[in-house]
């Protein structure tokens, strides 16, 4: 299967293998103007098998968005044919209308307006809680 | 938030020392109540209830008359503008214009950030869902400092529902940051404290805890007794309810084996969980346990009014 190189864009790289469509929809890739290509279960040395997706320019990447889905991943920034940068992630210590809190009793899923922030409660275990209710932030 | 305004939403805000002088001042409140009975004059206390209480309301209010100051509110959503679709957050705008504090009891969790993001005064989480209620935590802390005389090296039994119990979880909370506690947790599989409790407040702060299904089990060790009610605003399915309602009863024969210092206590309301014929036993301090809540709502209202 042949993909094209990308001149000047993005190829988000070691995606946990069923996580690039998550991160198509979250990021709203689908909105794009410019060529947009997912790859799944790709082979990986690391993993058996990765998904990559490559965006042909160069946007403005939601880090947080992408770290909170899957914090493996490699962004890999390509100019003029070039990877000139190859980004790690790291957790975010807050998120902010990525996701919606799941506890019907939270006051967020009366109150519209309140913006939905998460915090990081434990690094280790990739815990987050609801600044409003302190609920555990369900990623599935 | 304002950072110039001092609110209470969850016990963890208040330091040991200050709710060692809480409970000072409450102390004192009860040992010299003329003392206090002209502190808060000319002020207001509004009592937002969008849930209703008896206890907590009336205790707030009276708190607050006994400081000489008046109360306004209301005592359920459906009396107040939320019945006309007001927000949380307009409510709370227009209710800082008439009042000096506000004690609010909402039935969404996390409520009462979201008043305190908007309010001009300060605000007390009078509790909020099956979240916080920090008041009934001072209560509680109140009363085994005024019973047992200590906070610390005491062996605590906290009896019925621990997975949707707010009172519990502050309670450990609390309790988790005084020397020598150690826990004994009895209730029935379904519900039993919550892991993250376990994990994020016991077992980080190395506390010993015992789990058990079995009430008379433990009881010889017990320095206090916490019993709590299935509280049926907290099921989703009225079967699960019913089977879980009656779990434990406490009567005096559940008793024979307890220390004679016993403190038996309950948040209330009571439904079957503790048995009348427990109530002429010396041991059995929940009404005291009641009353003791104005006291400390006093010393509470004081502090976040700055009132010397």
């Amino acid at each position: 299967m042949n993909i094209d190189t990308i001149k000047n864009g993005y190829v988000i790289d070691h995606i946990t293998s069923g996580n690039a469509m998550k991160i198509y929809e979250l990021l709203e890739l689908g909105k794009l103007d410019c060529q947009v290509a997912i790859i799944t279960n790709a082979k990986s040395k690391k993993s058996g098998t990765k998904d990559i997706i490559k965006v042909g320019e160069l946007i403005n990447l939601d880090m947080d968005k992408l770290a909170y889905i899957d914090s493996n991943i490699t962004i890999n920034v390509v100019k003029n044919d070039k990877i000139i940068e190859k980004k790690k992630l790291t957790l975010p210590e807050k998120l902010v209308n990525v996701c919606m809190c799941n506890n019907p009793r939270c006051i967020t899923s009366t109150e519209k307006e309140l913006d939905q922030v998460f915090i990081l409660t434990d690094k280790e275990r990739n815990i987050y809680r609801c600044i409003y209710c302190e609920t555990k932030l369900n990623k599935n | 938030m304002n950072k110039e305004v001092r609110h209470l939403t969850n016990i963890e805000e208040l330091s040991v020392d200050e709710i060692d002088d809480l409970i000072k001042v409450a102390n004192d409140i009860i040992a010299n109540p003329n003392k206090y009975k002209d502190k808060c004059n000319g002020k207001i206390l509004a009592t937002l209830f969008f849930e209703p209480s008896t206890r907590t309301r009336l205790s707030f209010e009276s708190a607050m008359l006994r400081l000489g100051g008046n109360v306004l509110g209301f005592s359920e959503a459906n009396s107040s503008s939320v019945a006309k679709g007001e927000s949380l957050s307009d409510t709370i705008q227009v209710v800082g214009g008439y009042a000096d504090i506000i004690a609010m009891r909402h039935y969404k969790e996390g409520a009462p950030l979201v008043a305190c993001n908007k309010s001009s005064i300060p605000i007390i989480n009078a509790g909020d869902g099956g979240h916080n209620h920090p008041t009934q935590t001072l209560t509680d802390l109140l009363t085994i400092n005024r019973e047992k005389k200590r906070l610390n090296n005491l062996v605590i039994g906290l009896c019925g529902d621990l997975k949707f119990g707010r009172t519990v979880h502050s309670l450990i909370t609390a309790m988790s940051r005084y020397k020598n506690i150690k826990f004994i947790l009895i209730s029935p599989k379904e519900l039993e404290l919550p892991e993250y409790v376990k994990k994020e407040v016991l077992e980080k702060n190395n506390i010993e805890y015992i789990e058990t299904n079995n009430i008379e089990e433990y009881m010889s060790r017990l320095d206090i007794l916490y019993m709590t009610r299935v509280q049926k605003e907290r099921f989703f399915n009225e079967a699960d309810y019913i089977r879980l309602k009656d779990y434990y009863i406490l009567d005096k024969n559940k008793l024979k084996n307890a220390k004679d210092d016993l403190c038996i206590m309950h948040p209330l309301p009571r439904v079957n969980e503790i048995s009348t014929d427990v109530d002429n036993d010396p041991r059995s301090k929940y009404f005291l346990q009641a009353k003791y809540g104005v006291y400390i709502r006093m010393a509470l209202i004081l502090k976040l009014l700055e009132v010397k």
